[in-house]
């Protein structure tokens, strides 16, 4: 059923997964932001171990999708892996060394004879938590901003600077995603926690750092998304696809296409509303309204760099070395292959939601963690 | 390997890759077999509802997991340095490349992670029989991994199933299942996951034998010792088998590679197999001639009948294959060499005439690329074409060789090893074979270096290779500082060795806390 569809078609369905699976991360991180919370929740080993265990069985899904998602990114559109892994080496290589560092911490944290001490493991989940948030934040910013790179005529890419990534950094703009994903990590987590522990002190606090977290999340999304909309864009011109500035180009995507625009605002409307019922109704399930918020929210982000004619990986050294989902994807057979693939997908997410309901059935407390017996 | 690198940025890119592959498959394979010999654990215990299976379980449970947790931390780097340290790579194969390592998450890695919650965790929240499947699910879908990227390296060392589109500039997969189910790829699976299996059924064992001679939880030893040796057994005998094909599918298809572990430098018909021998790695310049090797031990006609079933047939050795033998007709590599630079060259003036929109010139040039002709006796050989001297074509003789040697004897030294653990546990005697049990002990980390060994043959052996003939490491190579790849390297080196001694210590902590008394609950 997919070899009928144009190339096209099928570069737009694959960059609809690509921003699916970003959504999803970006839900999941929820455990990143959780990781820079453990000292202002847990005032007791105990409680930091209540709240480390929590988190503890979730990490992994939030491991696998950033892995899943770069892997999907590679088959589906090769030249931007090759492209801005090659070429922004040094942002990449600092989000995989904070990832590394949080693969081991959870299941060595509390075993005897760790070597490093508890506290070591524990600041490796505050590095990961704090910068691996910030950084994917700032990486995904450069979608709207654009680099510095070319791209000859064998597709060969270089990059033209020589900090190689860190230059993101220094962009207002990017580094305002960067800090909105890391206090909305955090919000998510704060919802998590009220949603998972059941311990009242715990809970207490998360319900207080919320009415901190919470605004501040608001305030940098906000000053994200009202310089994205009067910022210039990186169209390019259906014909002879040649990439020029415009004016206006990302509120111009909004208005040209309505389903965008309502995935975004529905996303935001749920996000906000999430945080709403568990601040004014003390309600448990705020994590899912905002969790699904997250993720169309997300979406929506991508859908306006990448479609209507956007590119959405801009280089800002050499316009037309931008990508675009129409030059940087993979083959007609390849996508087609692939697609047959992502029909997995809805599996996956089934048996995951299964397996985190089993064991989530009890909400997690000191009580619980006594008769456990695999404890991080 | 150390030895040569120089500062130059393909030197530090490659030892890079190594560094932190070898890091990975320090604990991977381990995965692959203990997720299995847990399973088959669990599988007794609900069986039986005997608590002291459920005990023995959970021990071996135990150590999994702290395991599997440096072997994620050592996995994600891999899959992201294909983008960072090898891009021009990820360009020019991605279509083909990328396609198994997506399949890898959305298939397995996720069916791995989210049932290793539900096996670690679930024991008082899911019934046995779900957490029977999930311990069975984390095992396959362990594998699972194993198979899609083994798919991908299969692939590098013969590539199908693809055609080359000089519009992009790249390589485009034509056919899926060619990829999947190419000889290469079945047989590296399964001499690889094997080799897991053998591995784990070692450490299992080895261990035990620490218990049996510490005189400590002795029936859970023994109960262990067994299920890991039926199981190590079988899958060492099948290591042997699949190695012995994998070593065939060589001899056809990577000839360079098959001459430098079995240290062939002349070619012959009715080549004799070196058992044991002393390599050299300094060819005689001055004569262009590659020296024989000096000190060996000869089956007369074996490596013949290995390689073709054929005690007659012709194994070409690295001169024949570098010089060119005419009496075999195998080209001269200088010859592929220039073969490769016309297509190369090709490639160029067809990019240039589109750039100049000299459409008529353009479409002659393009239609070469699906010449016949022009494929077999010029395309063919692409990627020589990055290449200047012939002598670049062979690998480190003395790594591949001396590490295959040490796999094969090491893979019939662990036959004999199972054979003998079933036969004293038949007897009933295996506890006062104190000399036997320590032995045992000593060979925990021999599966470790076969394995490591393993991987040597398959990727030292194929150098100066990225993709068997068509893409050098030379011309694969993101363009970045060498300094940049450096800093990384020692990054790697300091923060992988930090963890893997805290895994270490922490493994052997566990072990001598044995396990838990608890009993079955
Ligand atoms: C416990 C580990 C172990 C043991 C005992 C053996 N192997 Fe092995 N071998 C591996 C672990 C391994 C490996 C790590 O899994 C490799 C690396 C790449 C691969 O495909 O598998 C490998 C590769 C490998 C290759 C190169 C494959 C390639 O270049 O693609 C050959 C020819 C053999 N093996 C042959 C053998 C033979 C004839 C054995 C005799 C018993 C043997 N191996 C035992
Ligand atoms: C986990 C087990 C593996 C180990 C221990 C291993 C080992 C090595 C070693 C020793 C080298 C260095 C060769 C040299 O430069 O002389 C190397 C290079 C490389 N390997 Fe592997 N390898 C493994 C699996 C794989 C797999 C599964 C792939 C691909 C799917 C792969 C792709 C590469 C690449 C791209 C290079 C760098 C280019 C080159 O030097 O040729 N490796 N590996
Ligand atoms: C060089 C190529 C390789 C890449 C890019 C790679 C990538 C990865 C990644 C990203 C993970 C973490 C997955 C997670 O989130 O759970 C991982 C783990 C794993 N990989 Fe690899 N891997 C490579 C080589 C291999 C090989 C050769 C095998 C087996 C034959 C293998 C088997 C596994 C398994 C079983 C795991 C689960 C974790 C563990 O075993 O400790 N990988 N790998």
């Amino acid at each position: 059923m997919f070899e009928t569809l144009s190339h096209l078609a099928l570069q737009q369905y694959w960059w609809v997964i690509i921003s699916l699976l970003g959504g999803i991360l970006v839900f999941l991180m929820f455990v990143q932001g959780g990781q820079t919370l453990i000292y202002s929740l847990g005032k007791t080993e105990d409680e930091r171990t209540v709240i480390i265990n929590s988190l503890g069985r979730k990490w992994e899904f939030t491991f696998t999708t950033l892995v899943t998602f770069g892997g999907a990114f590679f088959a589906s559109f090769p030249l931007f892996y090759s492209t801005s892994f090659g070429g922004a080496y040094w942002v990449w290589m600092l989000i995989l060394f904070c990832f590394i560092i949080q693969a081991i911490a959870y299941e060595y944290r509390s075993k005897p004879n760790n070597v490093f001490g508890h506290k070591t493991y524990e600041a490796f989940l505050l590095i990961n938590g704090a910068l691996g948030s910030i950084l994917i934040g700032t990486a995904v910013g450069t979608f709207f901003t654009g680099s510095q790179f070319s791209v000859n005529e064998m597709n060969q890419s270089r990059w033209e600077t020589p900090y190689h990534g860190l230059e993101a950094a220094l962009n207002l703009q990017n580094l305002a995603l960067g800090l909105t994903v890391f206090f909305l990590a955090r919000t998510l987590a704060l919802l998590y926690f009220i949603n998972n522990i059941k311990d009242t002190p715990i809970v207490e606090r998360a319900r207080k750092q919320l009415w901190y977290n919470a605004p501040v999340f608001v305030i940098f999304f906000l000053s994200f998304v009202v310089a994205l909309l009067v910022s210039k864009g990186f169209a390019y011109d259906v014909i002879n696809k040649k990439v020029f500035m415009e004016d206006f180009k990302y509120l111009h995507n909004m208005i040209n296409s309505p389903l965008t625009t309502a995935i975004f605002l529905v996303g935001v409307l749920l996000v906000l509303y999430g945080i709403f019922i568990t601040l004014f109704k003390s309600s448990k399930a705020g994590i899912w309204a905002s969790g699904i918020g997250t993720i169309l929210t997300v979406m929506g982000i991508f859908f306006l760099s990448g479609f209507k004619n956007t590119a959405f990986y801009p280089s800002t050294f050499d316009l037309q070395s931008s990508l675009t989902i129409e030059n940087s994807s993979s083959s007609h057979y390849t996508l087609t292959a692939m697609s047959y693939v992502s029909l997995l997908v809805p599996f996956v997410l089934a048996y995951i939601f299964y397996a985190w309901k089993a064991i989530n059935k009890k909400q997690i407390s000191s009580e619980e963690l006594k008769n456990e017996s695999h404890k991080y | 390997m150390l030895a040569n690198i120089d500062l130059s940025l393909v030197n530090w890119s490659r030892a890079q890759f190594a560094l932190t592959a070898m890091y990975h498959w320090l604990f991977v394979p381990l995965t692959l077999g203990l997720s299995f010999i847990v399973a088959f654990m669990e599988t007794i215990y609900v069986r039986t509802g005997n608590p002291e299976w459920k005990r023995i379980t959970k021990f071996w449970m135990t150590l999994f997991g702290i395991n599997f947790a440096i072997g994620v931390a050592t996995g994600i780097i891999l899959e992201f340095e294909f983008g960072t340290n090898w891009s021009n790579y990820s360009w020019f194969v991605g279509d083909i490349f990328g396609a198994p390592l997506a399949i890898e998450g959305i298939m397995a890695f996720f069916m791995e992670s989210t049932f290793i919650a539900v096996m670690f965790f679930g024991w008082n929240k899911v019934s046995p029989k779900f957490h029977l499947t999930s311990t069975w699910l984390v095992a396959i879908g362990a594998n699972l991994s194993a198979l899609w990227i083994l798919v991908a390296n299969a692939w590098m060392q013969n590539p199908v199933g693809m055609h080359f589109n000089p519009d992009t500039a790249r390589n485009e997969m034509v056919n899926f299942w060619e990829v999947l189910f190419s000889p290469f790829a079945v047989d590296k699976f399964l001499h690889t996951i094997t080799s897991g299996f053998t591995l784990a059924a070692i450490f299992v064992i080895g261990i035990s034998a620490w218990f049996l001679l510490k005189k400590r939880s002795t029936l859970f030893a023994r109960r262990s010792m067994l299920v890991a040796a039926v199981f190590g057994l079988l899958a060492s005998i099948f290591t042997a088998f699949t190695g012995d094909s994998s070593a065939r599918l060589i001899a056809q298809k990577q000839p360079m590679k098959f001459a430098a572990f079995e240290g062939l430098y002349t070619g012959s018909h009715g080549a004799p197999l070196m058992a044991f021998g002393v390599v050299s790695n300094q060819p005689d310049t001055s004569k262009n001639y590659l020296p024989d090797i000096k000190v060996k031990l000869e089956v007369p006609n074996l490596l013949s009948y290995l390689a073709y079933l054929d005690p007659k047939a012709f194994v070409p050795g690295i001169n024949d294959l570098v010089y060119g033998n005419a009496d075999h007709s195998l080209l001269p590599a200088s010859e592929k060499i220039e073969r490769g630079k016309v297509a190369r060259n090709v490639l160029k003036a067809y990019k240039e005439a589109k750039e100049k929109g000299d459409e008529a010139v353009a479409q002659t040039l393009r239609a070469q690329f699906d010449d016949a002709k022009f494929k077999s006796e010029y395309f063919q050989y692409f990627g020589y074409g990055f290449l200047n001297d012939p002598k670049s074509l062979i690998p480190n003789v003395p790594m591949s060789f001396y590490s295959f040697h040490i796999m094969v004897f090491l893979g019939f030294y662990f036959i004999l090893l199972f054979g003998l653990v079933l036969y004293f546990l038949y007897k009933g005697n295996i506890e006062q074979k104190r000399k036997f049990l320590w032995l045992a002990v000593l060979t925990l980390p021999l599966p470790y270096i076969a394995g490591q060994a393993g991987w040597i043959v398959a990727e030292v052996g194929r150098q100066p290779w990225v993709i068997q003939d068509y893409l050098p490491a030379v011309a694969a190579v993101s363009q970045i500082d060498a300094s940049a790849v450096q800093i990384t390297f020692w990054l790697f080196t300091a923060v992988f060795t930090a963890l893997a001694i805290a895994e270490v210590s922490i493994m052997t902590k566990q072990i001598k806390i044995g396990p838990k008394e608890e009993g079955g609950n």
